[in-house]
């Protein structure tokens, strides 16, 4: 059983279902957006970054393989 | 095991029920010393004979800034019992309570592994390394260790903050080299001055902190002595460059009086001890050690610049 007498499906022992989790007010759930979001870019610029950097350590011609 | 379940809850829920934004995590950084970090790597950095793809040489700069910004963030996890204390730093984002100090040490941690992580694939491991042991050195030893239990805490942790040129210069050839160890133990003279100033002006939030500064432990006036004998080591030092053949007589002039400079205003911060007069002179050393570093490596990466494209011309 679950803390405040739930079970495993999050029902109470009369079956019915009660709201679990944390609830954020507006402007805690723009902040984590406004997080999200930088992370996202981080992330993407991230990726940029070691793909260029990839491209640059195997040379120009790796778009041209030789035949 | 159900204390582990509610401690991760618990995090869950700081985590989630953050204010913080974007912003809060770039102060955890402190931008204006990963700047000055980053300017000193690029000094290090171009003082190689000759340099890796522009792409690889962004990418390994920018490792090392974001390396330095980690070591930041876990200085602000730490201290953030102490900055609590201190005017200086009681608006960071920990103590204002803006966020948890979980945050800023999973923040840090996971910032520090991906700055050597990266800097090693692009670059080379002894740069990856070097890159390690200064934020290594700047957290365990410094933060942790030195800062709350000797006086001498500035004047061995500096070599945290001493150490980028070399990671710059190791960055570029793989190698260290006996150039950028001068600029090593040019920052390393520099920053007890540096920090001693700033500790005259601030020896009453040091004192409430807890820090042991050199003014809190031996006296305004033993640290006037020390910043004097530091400011007569560092002239000749700052001139080394110059002096060893690696920099151009253009450097040799600007490090010359920058160094007659620093020592002058160590003379007056020495003489002057009591009232307004002492502390607007340990005021204008405080702020001209900024100016002399910058002036110093502005110079080197000027020169390096001009070198490079006089060469590509």
């Amino acid at each position: 059983m679950k803390d405040g007498g739930l079970n495993m499906a999050g029902e109470t022992p009369n079956g019915s279902r009660e709201e679990a989790g944390i609830v954020l007010t507006p402007e805690q759930a723009k902040s984590r957006r406004a997080r999200n979001v930088a992370i996202g870019l981080a992330v993407a610029a991230f990726i940029a970054l070691l793909y260029v950097v990839t491209i640059v350590k195997l040379g120009g011609a790796v778009a041209r393989p030789p035949v | 095991m159900s204390d582990i379940f509610f401690a991760t809850a618990e995090m869950e829920e700081i985590g989630a029920a953050s204010l913080a934004g974007p912003g809060d995590y770039v102060l955890l950084l402190k931008p204006r010393v990963m700047a000055l970090v980053l300017f000193t790597a690029l000094a290090g950095f171009l003082l190689a004979p000759s340099l890796p793809h522009p792409v690889i040489a962004f990418a390994s700069l920018l490792a090392i800034a974001v390396g330095a910004g980690a070591s930041g963030a876990l200085n602000m996890w730490y201290d953030s019992d102490i900055d609590a204390l201190m005017t200086r730093t009681k608006a960071r984002p920990i103590p204002s309570g803006r966020l948890a100090r979980e945050e800023a040490l999973a923040f840090g941690l996971v910032l520090a592994g991906m700055a050597v992580l990266t800097l090693g694939l692009v670059a080379n491991w002894l740069a990856a390394a070097l890159l390690a042991f200064t934020i290594f050195f700047y957290v365990v030893i410094y933060t942790m260790w030195l800062k709350r239990s000797t006086p001498l805490n500035i004047v061995i942790g500096g070599a945290a903050g001493a150490l980028p040129p070399m990671v710059g210069f190791a960055a570029a050839t793989g190698d260290v080299s006996l150039s950028s160890f001068v600029l090593f133990a040019i920052i390393f003279i520099w920053t007890p001055p540096h920090f001693w100033a700033l500790a005259l002006l601030k020896s009453d939030d040091y004192g409430r902190a807890g820090v042991p500064m050199l003014p809190n432990v031996a006296g305004p006036d033993r640290t006037r002595l020390e910043i004097l004998v530091y400011a007569l080591l560092l002239a000749p030092v700052g001139m080394s460059p110059y002096l060893l053949g690696f920099a151009s007589l253009a450097y040799g002039v600007v490090s010359a009086i920058c160094g007659l400079l620093f020592v002058s205003f160590a003379v007056a911060t020495f003489r002057e001890r009591l009232g307004e007069a002492a502390k607007t002179n340990a005021r204008r050393l405080f702020v001209f050690s900024i100016l002399y570093l910058f002036l110093l490596f502005l110079t080197l990466v000027l020169e390096r610049i001009m070198h490079l494209m006089a060469w590509a011309g």
